[in-house]
């Protein structure tokens, strides 16, 4: 017993809150009680649960490898076939503008961040119903369930970048120096991925309907985000529409860094940048608030 | 030594729409708040119930606490909260030093990983940290006993060995306090007697322990103090053999028979009043304990006051988990017509090899049909249980296999084979 003793002491940060400010014991102590009113995000306890969140998102990423006879290949081949299709109907059949730059390679470095948007939207919006038996069996910050989901692929963005620099040397395209802000640009897809999966999720939690509706909705908002078509060739006054929808900042953003195309205008992004935000709190808000059910409702 | 656990005031309402909505469909909500608009109807009074009220005790340091209770008395619900997975509706509770729980076996296992990848990825999710696992590596898969498989995928695993190997990393876990639920419900008589070793164990290393569980025997042999809840409520507290004795005296350790002498005080309406319920063999004789192979029945006497609406019988059964097994009612022509006033009895027989192992209870009712639900006219939550029993002689649907059955029914199957 000695032995585990040692190991049982290993962890000495609380990964509960202390009883108040002025407590003189060492222990820690959690306290049970109704849900607030007004939720908060507790970040000491999520940075506690890393390990757990690194875990989770693993095991997805373990999984989907395992299962699939031809595994890492899917991550290429899935935006690769879409950017063939894509270059064949819209590129030359129906010559749709493409930044004046090839349209493969234009189409399919807009479905780069896309297909990453797309299947974190997929996995983290049904995250919490698919993990049900963890959900109702044991106490994590439920936050984890669609971090990790959006986390996931993460990997097959990177796995599918080497095609898009093989198709750039093929092309002749080169970067600009505004690709160090493509992390950026992909950092608000992640967040507005996020912010989305947060409420689908927690909605998936009351209502069955979600998983049905998160193919509808990924396919209307392809069209939306300037995939298929040049979004600077689009009305002025619909630009500014669209800006709503980040994932034409991202793709802006990312085309420009990455294939030097034309800067985004800082107004529009701005407007998407704000809409970014706005669909991570109101997310954030709408699944803490139903968090105190996941367990009954689920 | 202090309170390890003070619970003040803990209580959980469901409401009952809440509980079944678990089905619900965006449509069902929209065309709900559609008929409130145009109906103005008020916002539809849901059913609540409380599923704990009220409840207050202490744990102090290294103590083990048992909890007993009927099916549905609120224990699990109090554990579900006490471990967070739940929130409560009142009250508080604080809980001092490091918690960990075990309210089902294997939470987390994935099929498709290794044994080895899924003893890291259940330890995190229990709360262990990645150096602690390492550490304890080598001594959870010899307490397991699947060295030689330990990098095969699980779903390779018999479940013996899966429940062995899960088992292993949650008694590896080293918390403060420890709270288990019904873990001794699975597996076979190897298993639990390595659960309770393991407990004792751990008690004497100085835990703290809450132990929610069924099994009156193992309560009175491993919990110093027990508590006693009936419907959300706690209704006796003490030393863990006395409350454990008034327990079974109080008639919940058998539960097959339940009566109401006074036809004013029964279950039910001016339609329909409830006069007893008994659990009976092929014979008609009361039983409290059934062998898995037989049928039983569940007896229901009634009064029917006076010619009403058409009714019918029905019973709805649940596992020893409480989970619904299924519901049943007498759907014969004879209940049809309004049924002529006086007694009735009638029996509902559940077929033999059909329940599965453990604990049955049945909730009783005579209701009438309506739509979009049964209405019922008299009715007991809760009215009898009994247990069931494999003697295991090789002729039930687990043969001769000795180990964890899971499932809610345990169909004998017939099997037919073709060899070309």
């Amino acid at each position: 017993m000695t032995e585990l003793q040692v190991h049982d002491r290993v962890d000495t940060r609380s990964e509960e809150r202390r009883a108040g400010q002025g407590s003189t014991q060492p222990e820690r102590v959690t306290v049970i009680k109704p849900a607030p009113r007004w939720p908060h995000l507790d970040l000491v306890e999520l940075w506690h649960f890393r390990e757990l969140l690194g875990r989770l998102a693993w095991r997805d990423v373990a999984v989907r490898y395992k299962q699939t006879s031809i595994g890492v290949t899917w991550a290429i081949l899935q935006p690769f076939l879409t950017m063939v299709v894509f270059t064949f109907i819209f590129g030359r059949f129906a010559n749709f503008p493409s930044k004046n730059v090839p349209y493969p390679i234009f189409t399919y470095s807009a479905l780069l961040p896309w297909t990453y948007f797309a299947s974190a939207v997929a996995l983290a919006g049904s995250s919490l119903v698919t993990n049900s038996g963890l959900v109702t069996k044991v106490y994590f910050p439920r936050v984890l369930l669609p971090l990790a989901g959006v986390s996931v692929p993460v990997v097959d963005f990177f796995l599918a970048c080497f095609v898009l620099g093989a198709l750039m040397i093929w092309y002749a395209v080169y970067p600009s120096p505004a690709v160090i802000l493509a992390p950026l640009f992909l950092f608000m897809a992640f967040v507005a991925a996020l912010g989305v999966s947060l409420f689908l999720s927690a909605a998936n939690s009351r209502y069955r309907d979600v998983p049905y509706a998160i193919p509808f909705l990924l396919q209307i908002w392809l069209y939306l985000s300037g995939v298929v078509y040049a979004f600077t060739s689009l009305p002025e006054r619909w630009q500014w529409v669209l800006s709503l929808n980040p994932m034409t900042a991202v793709i802006n953003g990312f085309q420009w860094g990455v294939l030097g195309t034309e800067a985004p205008d800082p107004a529009k992004t701005m407007i998407s940048v704000v809409a970014t935000g706005v669909l991570f709190v109101v997310g954030l808000w709408f699944f803490r608030r139903s968090e105190p059910r996941f367990a009954d409702t689920i | 030594m202090g309170a390890a656990i003070a619970v003040e005031g803990l209580s959980k309402r469901y409401r009952i729409g809440e509980l079944h909505s678990a089905y619900g469909t965006l449509r069902d909500s929209l065309s709900t708040a559609a008929r409130r608009a145009i109906h103005r109807e008020q916002r539809s009074h849901y059913e609540e119930i409380w599923a704990v009220r009220n409840v207050t005790f202490d744990v102090v340091d290294g103590e083990v606490l048992g909890v007993i209770g009927r099916n549905g008395a609120g224990k699990s619900t109090l554990l579900k909260m006490l471990t967070r997975i739940t929130t409560p509706t009142e009250g508080r509770a604080t809980i001092r030093g490091r918690v960990g729980s075990l309210l089902e076996v294997g939470t987390g296992f994935h099929p498709e990983l290794t044994g080895r990848q899924n003893v890291f990825l259940n330890g995190a999710v229990l709360g262990m940290k990645r150096r602690e696992i390492v550490g304890k590596f080598d001594e959870i898969v010899e307490f397991a006993g699947v060295e030689q498989f330990i990098d095969t995928p699980v779903k390779r695993y018999s479940s013996g060995m899966s429940v062995r190997l899960a088992f292993a990393v949650a008694a590896h876990l080293e918390p403060d306090v420890l709270l288990v639920d019904e873990v001794l419900a699975v597996g076979d008589a190897e298993f639990q007697r390595r659960c309770l070793g393991r407990m004792e164990d751990l008690s004497e290393s100085g835990r703290t322990l809450i132990f929610v569980s069924h099994q009156m025997q193992a309560v009175s042999q491993l919990c110093d103090r027990a508590l006693w809840l009936d419907h959300g409520q706690v209704v006796g507290e003490g030393e863990s053999a006395e409350v454990v004795a008034r327990y079974l005296q109080a008639g919940f350790g058998s539960g097959s028979h339940r009566e109401w002498p006074d036809l004013a005080s029964a279950p039910g309406d001016d339609l329909v009043r409830l006069q007893s319920v008994r659990v009976v063999d092929e014979r008609g004789q009361l039983i409290d304990t059934l062998d898995v192979r037989r049928s039983v029945g569940i007896e229901i006497t009634f009064v029917v006051l006076r010619i009403g609406e058409a009714i019918l019988p029905k019973i709805k059964v649940y596992d020893s988990r409480g989970d619904v097994a299924f519901n049943a009612m007498d759907t014969s022509a004879r209940w049809h017509e309004p049924s002529s006033p006086g007694e009735h009895t009638t029996t509902a027989w559940i077929p033999g090899n059909l329940l599965n192992e453990g604990l049955t209870s049945v909730d009783v009712s005579v209701c009438s049909l309506g739509a979009p639900k049964l209405y019922p006219h008299a009715g007991c939550y809760d009215a009898v249980s009994f247990h069931t029993r494999d003697p295991g002689d090789g002729d039930s649907a687990r043969g001769l296999f000795t180990g964890q059955w899971k499932g809610v029914v345990r169909p004998l199957l017939d099997w037919t084979t073709e060899v070309r």
